[in-house]
């Protein structure tokens, strides 16, 4: 469980988030979703220490982050995944290397034990086949992917996606909604998933958390999200002409 | 004002590339990686025009050398000299600041602005350490390359000053060996030291804090080549100045 309580931030005397407080719950899928530009990924860079709020407290589990020693820092990092919005892999390494990173990093165990993980995780993501591929040589929806391998490859505590299936086929983009899901089930973990894609909404929206000009305007499960008469949360979800005819359905009775 | 806050920045950055160490077989593997990638692919280079460096000081020192008064194993005395205190490693350093260094600046710059450091940081990874510590190791072998330098500028001098019949052989190798002064090559391996050690740091400093996208990358490396040669030069100054007179 992370709970982020009235955090502000801004840029250049600009404010980009302006309190926002909110419980991100273990073992489901948490969603973030608002417009380009509301502060979405701030909120999200926020939560994992690389920008530092200017007000507000963050806590991991009830501790806050501020008390945590460099010690308890360094392993709360461990248990962290991150898939980032542009996959910011290494292009320096292959997609084997990529993945095997973090454990290389971390683990004492030896190199062929920790390529058994490797290869599961890449198989998971179906991806295996690529492993001496460098990012350069793969497309941007498999890039997504091995980014989703090495965020989760460590098993971490909490894993947080940024637009993890933009970019990807409807097809590809459940399968990593799934994906997710699953691994938040299976682990019992924080997950933490900034999107815009109203079809991940409604597959795996447990935990939604909206947000408009950098106020968290409204908060809800995907069951809420279709039927709430806000507007502010209409206006948004209903922006798509699909979306907009099932609600004209919905509204009809059908 | 500017100035002052980058300079701070830069001595920030030195304490956190010399901060939290990272895992040791990965820091051998990385340290490894960048002696290829910086000292072994600029050796060609290096090579080539120290040699050709070196033979064109010895032909414009003969060419001028028109008093029948001055012997002419001034030609040797004169490359020996130019090449040991400034070509090899001053002349050679400004070079690498173009190659060596806007590789550093280009290389950490689209790590920047791809996140690919945020992602190091969220691993816990002391990014600075992991990134610039390897380089500045790898630059330690430096000196190597500058004393390659010597050797291939002065083997060009005799190349062109024998060979383009300016001087005999006995008298070229006599002048190489006129009033040596071994402190001059101290002076030019301390002044190498701090030259590879800016090589390595200037250059991160502007790959790792830049801000923007592909283009600004680009800009950066502009940037660093030139204040990483300013640097050079001044240092040169003070420690010509400090060590010489
Ligand atoms: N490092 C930064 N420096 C200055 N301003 C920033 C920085 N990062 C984000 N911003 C600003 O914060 C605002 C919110 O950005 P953010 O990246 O959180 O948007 P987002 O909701 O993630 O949008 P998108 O869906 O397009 O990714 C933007 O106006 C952006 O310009
Ligand atoms: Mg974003």
């Amino acid at each position: 469980m992370i709970e982020v309580k009235n955090i502000h931030k801004a840029f250049d005397g600009e404010e980009v988030l302006k309190g926002i407080d909110f419980v991100f719950e273990r073992g489901k899928t948490n969603l973030i979703i608002g417009q380009s530009g509301s502060g979405k990924s701030v909120l999200l860079k926020c939560m994992l220490g690389l920008f530092l709020p200017d007000q507000g407290v963050i806590e991991y589990d009830g501790k806050p982050y501020t008390e945590f020693s460099e010690d308890e820092k360094k392993d709360l990092s461990k248990q962290i995944g991150m898939v980032f919005q542009g996959g910011a892999l290494f292009d320096s390494m292959t997609v084997e290397e990529n993945v095997l990173f973090p454990l290389r990093m971390f683990t004492k165990q030896s190199r062929s034990k920790l390529m058994t993980r490797v290869n599961e995780v890449l198989k998971r993501v179906n991806l295996d086949g690529s492993e001496k591929k460098y990012p350069s040589e793969i497309s941007g929806g498999m890039q997504k992917r091995v980014s989703i391998a090495r965020a989760i490859v460590n098993r971490p505590k909490y894993l947080f996606c940024d637009e993890p299936n933009s970019g990807l086929d409807p097809k590809t983009a459940t399968v990593i909604d799934n994906l997710i899901q699953e691994i938040t089930r299976e682990y019992d973990i924080t997950t933490v998933i900034i999107t815009h894609d109203m079809n991940s909404v409604l597959e795996i929206g447990e935990n939604i958390a909206f947000l408009k000009d950098g106020v968290l305007a409204w908060k809800g499960d995907k069951d809420q999200v279709f039927k709430t008469e806000d507007e502010t949360v209409t206006d948004f979800i209903y922006s798509s002409n699909l979306f907009k005819k099932v609600r004209t359905a919905q509204l009809k009775g059908l | 004002m500017n100035y002052l806050h980058s300079i701070g920045e830069y001595f920030l950055m030195l304490k956190g590339v010399f901060g939290r160490m990272t895992k040791r077989s990965v820091l051998k593997d990385l340290i490894f990686k960048e002696i290829d990638d910086l000292i072994i692919s600029s050796l060609g280079i290096v090579a080539f025009l120290s040699f050709f460096i070196g033979g064109v000081v010895a032909i414009q020192t003969a060419l001028n050398l028109t008093n029948p008064l001055i012997p002419k194993t001034l030609v040797a005395y004169a490359a020996r000299q130019s090449v040991i205190l400034e070509f090899a490693p001053t002349f050679i350093s400004i070079i690498m600041a173009g190659k060596v260094g806007s590789y550093i600046t280009s290389s950490i710059g689209s790590m920047n602005v791809t996140e690919q450091i945020d992602a190091l940081e969220v691993m816990g990874i002391n990014s600075l350490n992991y990134l610039i510590f390897p380089k500045v190791i790898a630059m330690l072998t430096y000196p190597f390359v500058i004393a390659i330098a010597m050797f291939l500028g002065i083997v060009g001098a005799y190349t062109a000053a024998v060979l383009g019949g300016f001087v005999g052989p006995d008298a070229f190798i006599e002048g190489l060996q006129d009033d040596f002064d071994p402190f001059h090559l101290t002076y030019a391996f301390v002044k190498t030291f701090l030259f590879a050690f800016i090589l390595a740091t200037v250059p991160a400093y502007h790959g790792y804090y830049m801000k923007g996208g592909a283009l600004e990358v680009g800009q950066a490396s502009t940037t660093s080549f030139v204040w990483t040669s300013v640097v050079i030069i001044v240092t040169n100054y003070i420690v010509t100045q400090l060590l010489l007179s």
